[in-house]
């Protein structure tokens, strides 16, 4: 079972968490604006990628906050955790 | 009986007590501390169970968790039976029941040892290859024998009786491992504040200096020293000892599984202690000392009883004080058999002859020959004769030359050490091949673990003592706690195991030189799977079954890889290694299930009605995790008639129904309104105090997501409703926008679906009904119009009443705190039943809404249907600019025409109903490779308009309306008709009560 870093309770075990997809898909402030393909891109367009992947995660079960992390999808190991709202940090794989 | 095999004096046991257990039906003694296979050996028993494939005779090869061959049946009584237990691990207790397995009529004469005469038909893959033809033959007759005459062990048929138990462990550094790295690592470790736990698989912490006698650490004797250390840790609170307990499983961040035997080895256990226990724990750090398994030789009738390895002879005679045999005859490839030699001989056996396979003796050896032990070099064996025990083994130099056989009942072997790498392998760590040892040792650690002892190939004990100190101290200042050296304790007396040998023996046959012997695999059957292709081990494993019994190989592996190797001309690290995976020793179901039994297995959640509910008599369905009444039939009714009944009385009088599964959510805040109004399709900004709506919400992809009512109490505060199935993933929904999307937005979500108990009152009389229970709520039409929400008292009791209706009747929905909805329910079934009314149950709450044609999400929806396929445009405000799915309903599919929409169905044949999901074609005889141009969602017989009505989502089904088309049935196809979905007062005009 993974540990996993809560930026507002500290590490708890995997089975407190939901995931929640991919990070830094911001809605689109004006959706009527996007075209059919960008809208299409937004809900459906993914990265999956071999590397680190931001995703989001909530603490469902502990604080019931959403997070962002940047797990390694290879090794499955989370290099950081970060609060909603603030920049995917520099990390080197 | 008596047990002539044990020593007078020495050993690990209590002699002052004596325990008497059964061994298929005859009586033996023996004494705490003794396992199964001791206390047999103690009376000269070698042959303890028949083989897998070909019921040979086997006996005991180990002393430990490795061994292969002695696997038994322990029968508790009560159901309490359990196959294939290890008797070298079996602690003894007075009244143990054992049985022998895989043998018919008995042990000594078994029928299915005509299996061996087969062998060569039994070879690698022969259920590939023999019981081909003719085909129906497998399933008629192969299989069943087949699995007749092989197999281990019988699986019990009782209900397990006993309890399990499941706990969670927390700690700095765990110790897998107690012997002499495992020890010194615990006690560097435990220096400090680090909170240390130590698991050991056995009984008695110790590992290998359990047997030592010769051996002295820091100027004691090791039993000394070992008990000295123990005492030390015992004494330390930040210490925990377990005992019994097997750490089985290493997964990611360093989290340990570990299964603990609490009550297995006790005659009378106490009935309020749990049977195992299994711990999952999480440890900042890992050491691992797990020790080093000795490896077989591989030689015709290396298996026949009587054969042993020459390490677990010692331990017998030293911790069990049992002689395993008379006149015994040694073969080696290490060192390490010298001292089981010099241990037996001092002990009376008979040692007829040390045969070391190598050119050069050890130094150990010329002391044994000073002692009158003949020791040969450069020797190999060629085989051993005997029926149930061995009664000679054939010698001879390796290099040629004529063999002997020497009279013996003892056959010792050593081809040298494996280090126990399966956690580190389990770990992800990464090993590699040590040509000096001939094995596999841990090479890079991926988690925050380090390897210690003999596991990580240390077999010196000088070596491994300081091993352990040096992990330990590590393992703890990396968890944060700072801790000295400790000094490396002085060693004397013990010899180190230096020497091995891989593979079969030099010019010994491959035919019966058993490799894996629980799963009955040779060399020969190595070697003709390399003949046939096999290259990669994994791929030999599997077509040879080598390394996949319970032992998962411990003993086996890398003789099968050096097989592999010799066979296809390449060296062992180029065959690599099979993964080992978890459990290192097999786990009973019971002890991972715990109490996740019986009604703890998928708890259900129950409404405050269900107790009355229960006692009227109600049928019950499971929605979700709910429990929900599903109707409640009279004495005479069946299923229909009930549903029948309930649906009638609540259209032509009342019908009461527990809706307090629903979905409900307190949404507050002075932006709750704007939150809402993007949330739902609907316009709700401007929703009235004490006004509901009904609320659609989509995904952002435009499909339907769930549905509700919102009832707006308070400028800032919303009463919201969901579906029974979409409560926890609405909310969720909800959370995600509040605090990904619209953080800006001032709103807290609180669920209060068990909060809120919910009765609804629907049908003619629902206000009458209801009117002298509520006081200080007007239910006046005017005062009370449809769609609009009060609060007051019923009762006494604060209420939310919501005027709604899922019926098509005049309708109330009364949420009360759930403490006090069992009496309002009880006060107001009486005024229903007053009123000509029934309880009705979800069944006749489904019908009823489909006579209306209200859709149910989830049920006419399947995560593809839009606001529109479901005639629910209207519900869509007009003139929003943005809401959660709004820019994916203008995308080009969602707008297609032919999209499948919402229909009633009308059978031809009114007694007829349809199947939900039976698909809708448009002819009678489709045409092959044709798509259906829909299904059925809902289907129900209707006593309201006598005939069967249903639900459908068609293509372009409003343009088809009138149109007769066809639904599959079991029976054919079925003409259908396509109807307004509305069957009932198309009108709405019941609703005004």
């Amino acid at each position: 079972m993974l540990l996993i870093p809560c930026p507002y309770c500290g590490p708890r075990p995997e089975i407190e968490f939901s995931y929640g997809g991919e990070a830094h898909l911001a809605r689109p402030r004006d959706p009527a604006a996007c075209d059919d393909a960008a809208w299409g891109d937004f809900l459906y367009a993914r990265t999956n990628p071999k590397g680190i992947h931001a995703e989001r995660w909530r603490h469902a079960h502990g604080c019931g906050r959403f997070f962002n992390a940047l797990r390694h999808t290879v090794s499955d190991q989370f290099l950081i955790t970060y609060r909603i709202g603030a920049p995917r940090p520099e990390i080197a794989a | 009986m008596r047990a002539a095999f044990r020593m007078p004096a020495g050993g690990r046991i209590a002699r002052g007590e004596t325990l008497s257990f059964r061994f298929d039906g005859r009586i033996y003694t023996g004494h705490p501390g003794d396992t199964l296979a001791s206390a047999l050996l103690a009376h000269g028993v070698h042959l303890l169970g028949r083989s897998f494939k070909y019921h040979r005779p086997r006996g005991v090869l180990a002393a430990g968790s490795e061994e292969p061959n002695a696997l038994v049946e322990i029968d508790r009584g009560g159901g309490r039976r359990t196959p294939n237990l290890r008797a070298t691990e079996v602690a003894l207790y007075d009244g143990l029941v054992a049985r022998s397995q895989n043998r018919a009529p008995a042990l000594s004469f078994d029928l299915g040892r005509i299996n061996d005469f087969f062998a060569p038909l039994l070879s690698a893959g022969f259920y590939y290859k023999t019981f081909m033809w003719p085909r129906r033959a497998w399933r008629m007759l192969y299989e069943p024998l087949i699995r007749r005459a092989a197999g281990l062990g019988r699986a019990p048929e009782a209900p397990d009786p006993d309890r399990y138990a499941n706990r969670f462990g927390h700690c700095d550094v765990l110790i897998v491992g107690g012997g002499p790295a495992g020890l010194m690592a615990a006690l560097a470790a435990s220096a400090g504040e680090a909170r240390v736990v130590l698991v050991d698989e056995q009984a008695a912490c110790g590992g290998s200096l359990l047997d030592e006698t010769t051996a002295t650490i820091a100027g004691q004797p090791a039993p000394v020293w070992l008990a000295e250390t123990l005492a030390t840790l015992n004494a330390r609170a930040t210490v925990r000892l377990l005992r019994c307990a097997t750490a089985f499983g290493y997964y990611a961040e360093n989290f340990i599984a570990i299964a603990e035997r609490v009550t297995e080895h006790l005659a009378d256990p106490d009935p309020g202690l749990p049977r195992e226990r299994l711990w999952q724990m999480r440890a900042r750090e890992v050491v691992l000392a797990t020790g080093a398994t000795e490896r077989p030789l591989v030689f015709p009738g290396n298996d026949r009883p009587g054969v042993m390895l020459a390490g677990a002879a010692r331990t017998y005679l030293n911790r069990y004080a049992v002689r395993p045999g008379r006149r015994a005859v040694i073969v080696t490839a290490c060192d390490s058999a010298y001292q089981a030699a010099s241990d037996l001989a001092a002990a009376g056996v008979e040692v007829a002859l040390i045969a070391d396979l190598r050119d050069t003796l050890p130094a150990v050896a010329s002391d044994l020959a000073a002692r009158g032990i003949r020791v040969a070099a450069g020797m190999t064996v060629l085989g051993t004769q005997g029926g149930l025990r061995v009664r000679s083994v054939a010698v001879a130099p390796a290099r040629g030359g004529a063999s002997v056989r020497l009279a013996c009942d003892l056959v010792l072997m050593s081809g040298g050490w494996t280090p126990a790498i399966h956690l580190f392998s389990q770990s992800r760590g990464q090993v590699r091949f040590a040509a000096d040892l001939g094995a596999f040792i841990p090479d890079r650690s991926v988690q925050r673990e380090r390897s210690a002892g003999a596991c990580r190939g240390l077999l010196d004990l000088a070596e491994t003592l300081a091993d352990g100190a040096r992990a330990g101290a590590a393992a703890a200042r990396a968890a944060g706690f700072p801790v000295p050296d400790l000094p490396r304790p002085a060693v004397a007396g013990a010899i180190t195991p230096a020497g091995f040998h891989l593979g079969l023996c030099p010019r010994a046959a491959a035919t019966r030189a058993f490799v894996d012997f629980q799963n009955d695999v040779t060399a020969k059957d190595i070697a003709r799977a390399a003949q046939e292709g096999f290259h990669a081990i994994e791929h030999v494993k599997r077509y040879t079954t080598t390394g996949m019994a319970t032992d998962q190989g411990k003993t086996s592996n890398l003789n099968a890889l050096a097989l592999v190797a010799a066979a296809t001309g390449r060296a062992i690290p180029e065959v690599g290694l099979t993964s080992f995976r978890p459990p290192y020793t097999p786990v009973t179901f019971g002890t991972l299930a715990g109490l996740s039994r019986g009604a703890l297995f998928d708890p259900v959640r129950t409404t405050p009605i269900h107790p009355w509910a229960e006692a009227r008599g109600a049928v019950f369905e499971d929605v979700g995790a709910w429990r929900r009444a599903r109707y409640f039939p009279r004495s005479d009714e069946d299923m229909h008639a009930a549903i029948a009944r309930e649906c009638r009385a609540t259209r032509e009088a009342l019908g009461l129904l527990d809706a307090s599964t629903l979905g409900k959510i307190e949404v507050v805040g002075p932006d709750a309104a704007e939150f809402l109004e993007r949330f739902y399709v609907n316009a709700l900004r401007k929703l009235g105090i004490g006004r509901c709506r009904y609320g659609l919400a989509l995904g952002e992809n435009g499909f339907v997501r769930d549905d509700g009512v919102i009832g707006r109490l308070a400028p800032d505060r919303f009463h919201v409703t969901t579906t029974t199935g979409g409560a926890t993933a609405t909310l969720d929904r909800m959370e995600d926008y509040l605090q990904t999307e619209w953080p800006d937005l001032h709103v807290w979500l609180t669920s209060t679906t068990e909060h809120w108990a919910v009765l609804a009152v629907q049908g003619p009389q629902a206000r009458a009904a209801l009117a002298p229970l509520i006081t200080d709520i007007d239910l006046a039409p005017a005062a009370f119009p449809p769609m609009s929400v009060r609060v007051g008292h019923i009762l006494g009791v604060a209420t939310r009443l919501f005027r709604v209706s899922f019926t098509g009747e005049l309708g109330f929905e009364i949420n009360v705190p759930a403490d006090y909805a069992g009496a309002v329910w009880e006060a107001v079934a009486a005024r229903v039943a007053a009123c000509g009314g029934a309880v009705y149950g979800t069944e006749a709450m489904h019908v009823l809404r489909a006579e209306k044609g209200y859709a149910i999400i989830g049920q006419e929806t399947d995560g593809t249907v839009t606001p529109g396929d479901l005639g629910l445009d209207w519900t869509i405000g007009k003139g929003k600019t943005d809401f959660i799915g709004k820019r994916a309903l203008a995308l080009p599919d969602l707008r297609r025409p032919g999209r499948k929409q919402l229909v009633g169905l009308l059978t031809t044949d009114p007694a007829l109903v349809l199947e939900e999901g039976a698909q809708i074609i448009a002819g009678p005889n489709p045409s092959p490779g044709s798509t259906a141009l829909g299904h059925v969602t809902s289907a129900y017989p209707s006593a309201t308009l006598g005939r069967s009505i249903a639900l459908g989502l068609v293509a372009a089904g409003r343009q088809r309306l009138g149109a007769r088309l066809y639904a599959q049935t079991p029976g054919g196809v079925a003409e259908v008709d396509l109807v307004s979905p509305v069957f009932f007062d198309p009108a709405g005009r019941r609703i005004d009560g």
